[in-house]
């Protein structure tokens, strides 16, 4: 390292908060995961949330092309990214003007001042320079010719002045390793894997990332740097992961456990593609993946595929869970497994597609033609979209049925550190295929779970017809009889309804009775929680409850509901889970809904919980 | 080994498979309205069943909705009836993921060309192994006599009293622009020619596309019957064959020949010969003369049938699984533990 010709203090924090922002052009969210995997290397506990514009290419400069990746990285346990960040790095004026509402008062601002130019200074509707005109002077701004000094850095490279450019949100990020103390390694391992074949981009970005960080050192910008002690995380190996990263690896991992061969097939639709894209890259699982040539045919060939004797998926988010409607249909009638991912985002119709919304619990639920039942599971954070993946096929499998699995954008984009299974403690989920002709009928059924018989194609003499019309109840010939298919959809409904037998029960967090209970379920969870640990500090009474399991519930999810004089139930949508709640237990909960394409704030949560216990 | 390699190594033990129509009939009752082309279709499927050495167990019929759609309850294999227009999306995944299978989609002119268009185009274009099998009776049977895709301009139906508005489809056109590798057309009341049919798209490897003009008696009684009746069918039909001449006439008087670019129908005789027509190559990768022959109808010309394209293609499932071996010759076979432990990790300790 090189010696430093000023004296620099370190101050110890427990969590700090960054927003990167920049032009869509300028590297964010690259940089943003590179700043957040060397947090977790080094053991932070870490919450990540991108947020980046829907349109891929909105002018340069423009407000609209503003991306953004928040991360909050803190020495003990955290469940969000983050009310609103400590520091925020800003490329350009846009990217100071749309972020700095949210940032902390007396907050750190770094800015590239070389992007200040009048230019981009109108773009972002500036008459001033809000460096010049005072109008910061409430924040602790640092000023970095970013752009120059970046340039000078590479130097001698044979690259283009564009190229260049290219590589100043590498020099930037120097500058925050060197403030939050953080190795430069994962980074330069990362960039040597990335441009294996394009060595010259290694060189240029290990310069800018070194350029930075000997910049921070060397100038006399900066008095303190910050230390955030690694988090005290349960003993095992980790690795940091998104939500659909999570999600990809569970349903891969549920066909090896099941032993047989997974058919991801989907048509690309945003937050959803990054599984289809990450599934493609195991071909050497023996799975397939298929980008089928709409919404309907990717279920209908998943579908297919479970006929057949495999781990049929499809994934999708909701203007293609739409579609998806009448084969679902099919499914729950064919009483086939099958697993269909809806990574929600904001609607209705196209909506926000770039944007967190909990708006398809009721589409999962009812959103078929007749009484239609499936089974819905939802993960609360990150990491576990790898173990709910797997448990939708473990729920698939030994029900003979078809599971919604609802994710969110704030889940499939967001990141945290993931204690990584060992092979051992992850379930048994092969199930047998029947064979045996002796005795067999379509529709016949498991005493226990009301399933009925997997048979394949190819199984010798069990050749028979199944298909979207009714059926005659264990025959499973087609029948119009009235009485028959009043049985058959009480059969259907039963079947579902066991499923909460083979499901843990409803845990509640806090005490097991009192004033309030959070009921919540999805990605609310961690602002919920944070909430409701510091309102259990001041020594509220007050409990939160997770619903993993939407359809059906848990079985004592009832009593949990009855046991606290207020519930109130948050949701980024206008009251779905409230509905059914309220019909279901018949209790007098009430909602906290703000559908603003964001997660709830830990501070929201608090202040509405607090409003609740004030009026009792 | 898996189920799929037990079943497999089964059907190749077993030796040579003999079986018969009687095998392939299901015992359920068709109840189709007495007269419908769909008898025959069925008929003739039964017979040419055994022919290719498929056990019953390893033939699979996959439906849409519509009266076509009730088909696979009649045939005594593994069955499939699915919803309005969507058959080939079931079938592309189960010949994906289970490739010894011999899928079949049996879908209607309304299934296949309105509702489950998108499904046709690219089933045929990606070539997957599986045989469309479209009844075309030129009206929604099931629904009781709507207008269709294939409706004549002007036909009067149920929903169309004062006359379809509407200019026909012509399937195999469709088929051929999807790049189906197969395209054929029969006619429900021609036994042995909807036989040969059947029997030479069930052996083609890859996506195949047949039509078969079928009657609905009740409610589009002889849409096909101007040209496929007993006594005109060869002076207006075009029976095609692979190398031949296209001649047709019942004194084989008549043929087509190019003029320009168009087809033409020219007598033979007055210094025109053979040698003036269009010779049928349905293998022919150019496909121009196939579109051609999807193309010309009655009464302009006379209406082609037999194989009008067959070329070889790699497979879907054959192209999938290739790509499986390759990555499992250039990695190894995946290893789960290794793959949950992906990327950057990091330890903390107990
Ligand atoms: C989603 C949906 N829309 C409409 C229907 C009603 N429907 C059933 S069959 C059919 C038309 C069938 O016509 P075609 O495919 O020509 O078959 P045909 O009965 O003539 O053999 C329609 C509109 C349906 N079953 N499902
Ligand atoms: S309605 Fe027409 S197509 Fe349908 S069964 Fe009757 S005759 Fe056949
Ligand atoms: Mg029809």
């Amino acid at each position: 390292m090189t010696t430093r010709e000023h004296e620099i203090e370190v101050q110890e924090l427990d969590r700090v908060t960054i927003r990167f922002a920049g032009d869509s052009g300028d590297g964010m969210q690259v940089t943003g995961s590179q700043f957040s995997q060397a947090a977790a290397v080094f053991g932070n506990d870490i919450s990540t949330l991108p947020d980046y514009p829907a349109e891929i290419r909105a002018p340069a400069g423009s407000l609209p092309g503003v991306s953004g990746f928040q991360i909050s990285f803190s020495s003990s346990e955290i469940h969000t990214p983050g009310d609103r960040p400590d520091v925020l790095v800003a490329m350009n004026p846009a990217a100071l003007k749309s972020n700095l509402g949210d940032l902390v008062p007396g907050g750190a601002i770094i800015v590239n001042a070389d992007a200040f130019t009048p230019t981009n200074l109108a773009k972002a509707g500036y008459a001033n320079s809000p460096l010049d005109d005072g109008s910061l002077s409430a924040y602790n701004v640092h000023e970095i010719p970013v752009t120059t000094l970046n340039a000078r850095a590479l130097e001698g490279l044979e690259m283009t002045s564009k190229q260049v450019d290219l590589t100043r949100n590498f020099f930037a990020l120097g500058v925050m390793f060197f403030l939050f103390e953080r190795s430069m390694e994962p980074t330069f391992r990362w960039l040597e894997e990335k441009y294996a074949k394009r060595p010259i981009f290694i060189e240029a970005n290990r310069r800018a990332l070194s350029a930075g960080y000997a910049f921070g050192e060397t100038t006399e910008i900066f008095h303190t740097t910050y230390r955030v002690a690694p988090a005290n995380l349960a003993p095992g190996t980790y690795r940091n992961i998104t939500g659909n990263e999570a999600t990809a690896l569970g349903l891969l991992t549920a066909s090896q456990l099941a032993e047989r061969p997974l058919f991801y097939s989907s048509y690309p639709i945003t937050p959803a593609s990054e599984i289809l894209h990450q599934l493609s890259l195991y071909k050497n699982f023996g799975l397939k993946t298929f980008q089928a040539e709409d919404e309907i045919a990717a279920i209908g060939a998943a579908i297919g595929a479970s006929y057949g004797g495999g781990l049929g998926m499809t994934g999708t988010s909701g203007p293609g869970m739409a579609l998806k409607t009448e084969m679902l249909g099919l499914a729950v009638m064919v009483e086939l497994p099958l697993v269909v991912v809806d990574v929600q985002r904001g609607g209705p119709s196209t909506g926000l597609p770039t944007k967190t919304e909990q708006g398809d619990l009721f589409q999962a639920l009812f959103g078929r033609n007749s009484d239609s039942p499936v089974p819905v599971v939802a993960p609360a954070t990150p990491s576990e979209c790898f173990a709910f993946a797997v448990e939708a096929w473990r729920l698939a499998l030994r029900h003979m049925t078809p599971v919604v699995y609802l994710s969110d954008a704030f889940l499939a984009t967001g990141s945290e550190p993931w204690r990584i299974p060992t092979t051992d403690e992850l379930p048994d989920l092969r199930v047998p295929s029947r064979t045996d002709p002796e005795g067999f009928y379509p529709y016949m059924r498991d005493p226990e779970t009301l399933a009925r018989p997997w048979v394949v194609p190819g199984t010798p003499g069990l050749e028979h017809r199944v298909g979207g019309l009714e059926k005659l109840d264990v025959l499973g010939t087609v029948s119009y009889d009235p009485d028959n298919h009043h049985r058959m959809m009480m059969l259907r409904a039963e079947k579902v309804a066991r499923i909460a037998r083979d499901i843990p029960p409803l845990e509640v967090f806090g005490p097991p009775e009192g004033d309030l209970l959070i009921l919540s379920w999805g990605s609310t969870y961690g602002a919920i929680r944070s909430a409701v640990e510091s309102l259990q500090q001041r020594g509220k009474s007050i409990a939160h409850a997770q619903l993993r399991y939407l359809n059906p519930f848990p079985e004592n999810t009832g009593d949990v509901v009855r046991a606290y004089k207020r519930v109130l139930i948050p949701e980024v949508n206008m009251g779905q889970l409230l509905l059914v709640i309220r019909a279901k237990y018949l209790v007098d909960a009430q909602g906290f809904n703000l559908v603003r394409c964001k997660p709830f704030q830990i501070s929201e949560i608090q202040t509405k919980a607090e409003h609740v216990l004030g009026d009792l | 080994m898996s189920d799929n390699e037990t079943q497999a190594a089964a059907l190749a033990d077993a030796g040579p498979i003999v079986l018969t129509k009687k095998d392939f009939v299901s015992d359920v009752d068709p109840r189709w309205c007495p007269g419908c082309g769909d008898y025959s279709i069925l008929a003739q499927a039964q017979k040419v069943m055994p022919d290719f050495g498929y056990a019953r167990e390893n033939i699979v019929f996959i439906s849409g909705i519509g009266c076509s759609g009730r088909f696979p309850y009649y045939m005594n294999t593994y069955g499939f009836h699915s919803i309005h227009g969507r058959a080939p999306t079931l079938a592309t995944g189960l010949k994906a993921s289970r490739p010894e299978l011999m899928v079949w989609v049996i879908t209607g002119d309304g299934d296949a060309l309105s509702i489950g268009g998108n499904h046709i185009l690219h089933s045929m274009r990606k070539n997957v192994d599986i045989k469309v099998v479209m009844f075309n009776n030129r009206i929604y049977g099931l629904t009781k006599g709507q207008v269709s895709p294939t409706s004549a301009y002007g036909q009067k139906t149920k929903s169309t009293p004062g006359g379809s508005v509407n200019y026909p489809i012509h399937p195999l056109v469709v088929a051929l622009a999807a790049e189906a590798s197969f395209v054929a057309r029969s006619v429900d009341t021609f036994p042995e020619h909807l036989q040969e049919t059947i029997t030479r798209a069930g052996f083609h490897k890859g996506s195949t596309f047949v039509e078969i003009l079928q009657n609905c008696n009740i409610f589009n009684d002889g849409a096909h019957r101007e040209f496929t009746e007993r006594d005109v069918r060869d002076d207006r039909m075009l029976f095609l064959k692979h190398g031949e001449p296209m001649i047709f006439g019942k004194d084989r008087d008549r043929g087509i020949r190019l003029n320009g670019v168009r087809p033409e129908v020219v007598r033979l005789g007055n210094g025109i010969t053979e040698k003036d027509l269009i010779v049928h190559d349905e293998s022919s990768e150019d496909s121009t003369i196939h579109f051609m022959l999807g193309r010309i109808y009655w009464p302009e010309f006379p209406v082609p049938i037999g194989v009008i394209r067959n070329v070889p293609r790699t497979t879907h499932d054959a192209l999938l699984q290739g790509q499986i071996d390759d990555a499992i010759r250039r990695e190894g076979h995946g290893d789960l533990a290794k793959t949950l432990a992906g990327g950057e990790t990091w330890t903390v300790g107990g």
